[in-house]
């Protein structure tokens, strides 16, 4: 885990491999995490960031065991609670490029208030929810997006509660950068890591994954290579929504509902459609596309602009500086009446 | 009147001259009692006098008008002489209403000076009071010097000339005028109380001027009225060594110590909380202070603002996190972390009455062996805890300095009494201060993060950003030295004896107890944190009858200094005075075998010296000492004593 090799000469150019760390990689055989690590790894290689620069943190599931494996800076730290752990290093130091990996038991279940307040903050952390719809640590409960009458260890006769939609949820936490991607694609996942690591705020990423073990085939009416085109819309800013193998359906307004549409049929065409725009500051587009289950809209909901809390922390004592001084200790511990005795 | 108003230094003829005097402010929560009691403190330090204060709130903002529930006192005990305690019980009492009489009267001395603000004496507040009779009127105030003062309608009166104020903003200047008479009493001077309002009232010059005219008036209205006469007092400043003083509460000073840790180490202050009662302050002070390099964060909840800070020292800060009660459990979680991944973290508690919400507002000293042992798994802590307002300052610094230097997190337990009580406190220069310059690992030739310092056991502090230490930390069990993870059986021992053995280093370096009293005392008294005043007025009281009694205190509980153990074996008596129900004393006991005696005092108010002395007498007595609630083996209190004002 640590590096003792001698001091790096400065490269021109990092590739994947000096993002592998020196440990094992212990995910089950098959599972999706796999592909999202490599994908990162690459991704990383790719920013012009030094190495010593990155720092991946992460709370306790499956995924979180993902700072082992890139030989950065990590720290795998405390179920639901990265996200708090994030904001203190990132406070402590804006350089640095925070990462932070989770899951859907670890982000919207024991850690969802700090997801929460983490996204309205916009602290510049690129948060990745691998989400599989189960707790595979723990050996197979159902989780907080586990579809109701989920049969588990814990729910033998099927889960009861209604399931959190990420999306929504981030973009009622103010998010500013909210994307749907997969395990299973490799191209549009790393496209997306590229965005996210180019956007200066809060990062929200949710990656459908599949959990061969505990919950396989988690996403596979969605992904399945078969029907994914029927199953799925991308999300392009500035694009009518279609989708479909023959791209041949779209979505509509129908009120304030988003209906699916047969293009050429009952006269419709790609005027009808709606037109993505991701970069709208009102989020309520963002917001109804997040509801649509069917097609499962994936790409890149929402990316605005707001400046970043540490940022704006560090602004605030660089201003108070400026107005009243560099802290003068003598002076603060004097206070303002003091006696003298001789 | 402004003519007069423009002398207001004439002493009278003759003033009584006393050594000390205990006063008490009491009234609604809404009667501005804190800020007087604040005033009347600050201007009794500048003053040169020796004090001590107890402020005693509800945990209510404003609890129902009149009520028993809703008052609120404070207490300063002020002397030309040193003093260690807020004072037994008040001299002088001022009550605002009829409800602040009957919850304080109990306490206020034989012969005790007694101001009544009558205005509300009328039949529906001395109900609410649970009065049937007007206690002004039937007698029942004679063993008292009672000044019966409608003071809400001289506070008018002195207003008269204000037309741009409500007649109820004009009531709410009352307590001016009462601190215009208190400073007339004691021949304070104004001024300090004046520059006050000034500054705080800066965009309300019409409230400003009203309190200004309210505090004068209550001073003329003595100066004026034959009857104070008799009554006025004069306490000669106390002799104290040279330097520059000011009046400090621990709160303040415990955020003070902070920033000059941050500015004595070189690294940045942040300080990650949540608000609580009676933490937030610290966190207030220290929102001030940005142009210190200090980040606050107020976090969504008491956990996160332990796991940011967890997070701020991986990254080089120097972290801090607050709480009190509920809050300080909350947080137990990140704090093993940061025990599992040897960060230097300190997390202050100000105590407070629990379990759970307990008594927000009250102190205790409860959370010792929470706070020692209230973690999962072994996760040996530092524990320090000052003694006096003061000292929360020192023990601030003391604590950060022992974080860094062995990477270990350390709790600072401060409790409500030290919080909000005040001292007099000499203003050390800033260069005089401890210096601990970190400096964080660079060099990856031969680097491992558990690689520790042979002396101190302490691991590297290689903080993200630089270049070459890359490793990743995280709450699963290290190997020793390279810090992967490692399920191995017997690494897990080694780490769990090398993190305790760690923290018990700190004993090498921290001082040795003092023993304080007669050499060939009878009792030795022990205790820790707030309660170091009231033993030392408690041990004076019985020394002053002849009784050989002596005192250590403990500002090191974990690990305590070395000496602990032969000092409670050399005394034929031990007494363990604490406001819980044993706690110092389970450690005692455990670790060095020794019969402890307990006194215990659990009632959200600190010790009052003279049942320290009764405890003393009835240990030395072989009789019970006083344990409340154990029916049948209640000790006794019944020695007399006189309370030295």
């Amino acid at each position: 885990m640590s590096s003792t090799a001698a001091p790096e000469t400065p490269k021109a150019k990092l590739t994947k491999a000096d993002f592998q760390s020196d440990q094992d990689v212990r995910w089950c055989p098959g599972c999706g995490d796999y592909a999202i690590l490599s994908a990162a790894q690459q991704v990383f290689a790719g920013l012009g960031i030094p190495r010593q620069n990155f720092v991946m943190v992460s709370g306790i599931g499956c995924s979180s065991r993902f700072p082992y494996y890139v030989n950065t800076y990590g720290f795998h730290t405390i179920h639901g609670r990265a996200p708090a752990v994030a904001t203190g290093i990132k406070m402590a130091n804006p350089e640095l490029q925070v990462w932070l990996i989770t899951g859907d038991g670890d982000a919207l279940s024991i850690g969802g208030n700090h997801l929460m307040h983490a996204l309205r903050r916009n602290v510049d952390l690129k948060i990745l929810l691998f989400n599989n719809r189960i707790y595979g640590l723990t050996k197979g409960q159902y989780s907080p997006t586990s579809e109701v009458g989920k049969v588990t260890k814990s729910t033998p006769f099927g889960s009861l509660d209604h399931p959190v939609n990420p999306i929504s949820l981030a973009l009622a936490c103010e998010a500013t950068f909210v994307a749907r991607t997969a395990d299973i694609y490799q191209q549009h996942l790393q496209e997306t890591l590229k965005a996210a690591a180019a956007h200066k705020g809060s990062v929200f990423i949710e990656i459908l994954q599949n959990c061969i073990i505990f919950n396989d085939g988690a996403f596979k009416d969605v992904t399945d290579r078969a029907i994914r085109d029927d199953k799925q819309v991308l999300l392009e800013h500035g694009r009518p929504l279609i989708f479909g193998k023959g791209h041949d359906k779209g979505l509509r307004f129908n009120g304030l509902d988003v209906e699916v549409v047969q293009l050429g049929k009952d006269g419709v065409t790609e005027k009808d459609l709606i037109v993505h725009d991701a970069y709208a500051e009102n989020q309520t587009l963002a917001y109804l596309l997040s509801r649509v289950e069917n097609p499962v809209p994936m790409g890149l909901f929402r990316n605005v602009t707001r400046p970043s809390f540490e940022q704006r922390a560090h602004a605030q004592v660089d201003e108070t500086i400026k107005k009243y001084g560099k802290g003068d200790l003598d002076k603060l511990l004097k206070g303002k009446e003091t006696w003298t005795v001789n | 009147m402004t003519a007069q108003l423009d002398r207001l230094s004439p002493a009278p003829a003759k003033r009584q001259v006393l050594k000390s005097v205990t006063v008490r402010f009491a009234g609604d929560s809404g009667d501005g009692v804190q800020i007087t009691g604040g005033q009347f403190t600050n201007t009794t330090a500048i003053a040169g006098n020796d004090l001590a204060t107890l402020p005693d709130f509800p945990a209510e903002i404003r609890a129902p008008a009149g009520t028993l529930p809703g008052v609120s006192g404070f207490q300063i005990q002020f002397s030309s002489a040193d003093i260690h305690t807020p004072g037994d019980q008040p001299d002088v009492l001022v009550v605002f209403n009829p409800a602040a009489l009957k919850v304080h009267l109990g306490d206020l001395a034989p012969n005790g000076l007694l101001i009544c603000d009558t205005s509300q004496f009328d039949k529906a507040h001395l109900a609410k009071a649970g009065y049937t009779a007007n206690p002004l009127e039937d007698g029942s105030l004679t063993k008292f010097r009672l000044f019966p003062i409608n003071i809400t309608e001289k506070t008018l009166a002195a207003l008269r000339s204000l037309e741009s104020l409500s007649t109820r903003e004009k009531q709410r200047c009352k307590n001016f005028y009462a601190l215009g008479m208190a400073y007339w009493l004691f021949n304070r001077p104004i001024e300090t109380t004046l520059r006050w309002i000034e500054d705080k009232f800066k965009k309300e010059p019409d409230i400003a001027e009203a309190n200004v005219l309210a505090l004068k008036g209550g001073y003329a209205y003595c100066e004026m009225t034959d009857t104070f006469q008799a009554v006025a007092y004069e306490i000669p400043p106390a002799p104290t060594s040279k330097g520059t003083y000011r009046n400090l509460s621990g709160n303040q000073a415990l955020a003070m110590g902070l920033v000059a840790a941050s500015a004595r180490s070189g690294l940045p202050l942040f300080y990650g909380a949540y608000p609580i009662t009676p933490a937030s302050d610290i966190l207030h002070e220290l929102a001030r202070h940005k142009n210190f390099g200090v980040v606050t964060f107020q976090a969504e909840d008491e956990i996160a603002a332990a796991a940011a800070t967890v997070g701020a020292a991986f990254a080089g800060s120097l972290a801090v996190t607050s709480s009190a009660g509920p809050g300080i459990a909350l947080k137990s979680e990140a704090v093993s972390l940061a025990v599992m991944t040897e960060l230097p973290i300190v997390i202050v508690d100000v105590q407070r009455g629990g379990p759970s919400t307990g008594l927000p507002t009250k102190t205790e000293q409860a959370d010792l062996l929470f706070t020692l042992f209230g973690r999962h798994g072994e996760a040996p802590v530092c524990l320090l805890a000052p003694a006096t307002p003061g000292e929360c300052f020192q023990y601030a610094l003391e604590a950060c300095r022992i974080a860094v230097k062995y990477m270990t997190p350390v709790y600072l337990l401060s409790d409500g009494y030290l919080a909000n009580g005040a001292e007099p406190w000499r203003v050390p220069a800033a260069a005089e201060l401890p210096q601990f310059p970190v400096k964080f690992e660079t060099n990856p030739e031969g680097f491992h993060p558990y690689k520790r310092d042979p002396k101190t056991l302490s691991r590297p502090w290689a903080i993200p950003g630089t270049p070459g230490l890359e490793h990743r930390l995280g709450g699963i069990e290290k190997r020793e030295i390279t810090g992967n993870v490692s399920y191995d059986p017997e690494n897990h021992e080694r780490m769990s004896v090398l993190r305790r053995d760690k923290v018990n280093r700190i004993a090498e370096e921290i001082p040795l107890l003092e023993v304080e009293g007669d050499k060939d005392a009878e009792i030795l008294l022990i205790g820790w944190g707030s309660t170091y005043g009231a033993i030392r007025a408690g041990c004076e009281l019985v020394r002053a009858r002849g009784v050989k009694a002596a005192q250590v205190h403990l500002r090191h509980l974990h690990p305590m200094p070395k000496n602990v153990g032969a000092l409670v074996k050399k005394y034929k008596r031990v007494l363990c005075p604490e406001m819980n129900l044993g706690q110092l004393s389970v450690l005692l006991r455990a670790e060095h075998l020794v019969d402890v005696i307990s006194l215990n005092k659990i009632q959200g108010q600190p010790f009052k010296a003279r049942e320290i002395a009764a405890g003393i007498l009835n240990a030395l007595d072989g009789k019970p000492v006083k344990q409340p609630g154990a029916s049948g083996a209640q000790g006794e209190d019944n020695h007399e004593f006189d309370s030295g004002a």
